[in-house]
């Protein structure tokens, strides 16, 4: 993997990624992800669109249905993007385990 | 019943403003070319309103493809101008954001800037063009003014749009900076 491809999601894409283990549409996911984060993400219609997008063409997930205007087009992970899925929960379980060590020495 | 509003915005953030203040006292923007903006009633404050720089015009295949995902997301494409779409959606589904983080927002705002800049150019040459015309034109025949004026004047017609497309880049261009610095922070 490349430098960049080690790096961080950013938390709209990782909440897209982890709404995609089932197929989904559009609007389920920014349903979705206001519920996983409790109210405080609300992903705006254009920033998906482009984030979708993006994951398509790398790959890290597939569109799903037939015809190309199908009403409704729904999203589904694909193996590369569960794998960014995994890489970035060793990410944020670093950055956890360090973020809770320090917590405890400065008190 | 339609009203009919005649008005010039050039900054959207301004217009968008007032398109919002409209339809909070119930008049919502149905219809809109060149200056002139066509409200319909409806109950004050049922919609939310904001305008978005396509990349292309709609008519492109891939413009049409975002609003039509924009469509299937609860967001009407009311009406649009050249590469400008008027989106509205329901009050009642919530706040209306098309781009909620640092990379689409800046991806838009540059859009915005680059669509200023590039006109803010033309003109600028086309000042220094008809300027260095108008001097050519005094060199060559000091005595006949007449046409050094009249170019002049032309000159100074474009130094003055060149001076409101600056202006008008201005505002992207700050939200530019700050997005930028906010990056550098947060991911």
């Amino acid at each position: 993997m490349t430098q960049t491809e080690k790096g961080a999601l950013t938390e709209g894409v990782y909440y897209i990624l982890l709404s995609l283990y089932r197929p989904m549409h559009g609007y389920g996911i920014m349903q979705n992800i206001r519920e996983l984060s409790g109210g405080r993400l609300q992903m705006g219609a254009g920033t998906l669109y482009g984030a979708l997008n993006t994951l398509l063409s790398r790959g890290y997930i597939r569109a799903l249905g037939g015809a190309l205007d199908a009403r409704k087009k729904e999203y589904e992970i694909t193996a590369p993007g569960r794998a960014a899925v995994a890489a970035e929960l060793a990410r944020l379980e670093e950055l956890l385990t360090n973020g809770k060590r320090n917590e405890g020495r400065n008190g | 019943m339609k009203h009919i509003v005649w008005k010039a915005y050039w900054d959207f953030e301004r217009e968008e403003q007032w398109l919002n203040e409209m339809a909070a006292r119930g008049l919502s923007l149905s219809d809109y070319s060149w200056c002139r903006y066509v409200f319909e009633d409806t109950p004050p404050g049922k919609y939310l309103y904001r305008i978005e720089l396509l990349r292309y015009t709609p008519a492109h295949p891939e413009s049409a493809a975002y609003l039509r995902f924009l469509e299937e997301n609860g967001v009407e494409h009311v009406t649009s101008y050249l590469r400008w779409v008027y989106l509205r959606k329901p009050a009642a589904e919530g706040a209306f954001d098309l781009y909620t983080d640092a990379d689409s927002r800046l991806r838009f705002y540059r859009r915005v800037r680059a669509l200023w800049a590039v006109l803010m150019w033309i003109y600028l040459t086309m000042t220094a063009v008809y300027a260095g015309s108008s001097l050519f034109y005094l060199l060559q025949s000091p005595a006949d003014r007449g046409q050094a004026v009249t170019i002049l004047c032309y000159s100074l017609v474009f130094a003055a749009f060149t001076l409101l497309f600056y202006h008008l880049q201005r505002s992207p261009a700050r939200k530019i900076r700050l997005l930028r610095q906010e990056k550098t922070i947060r991911e």
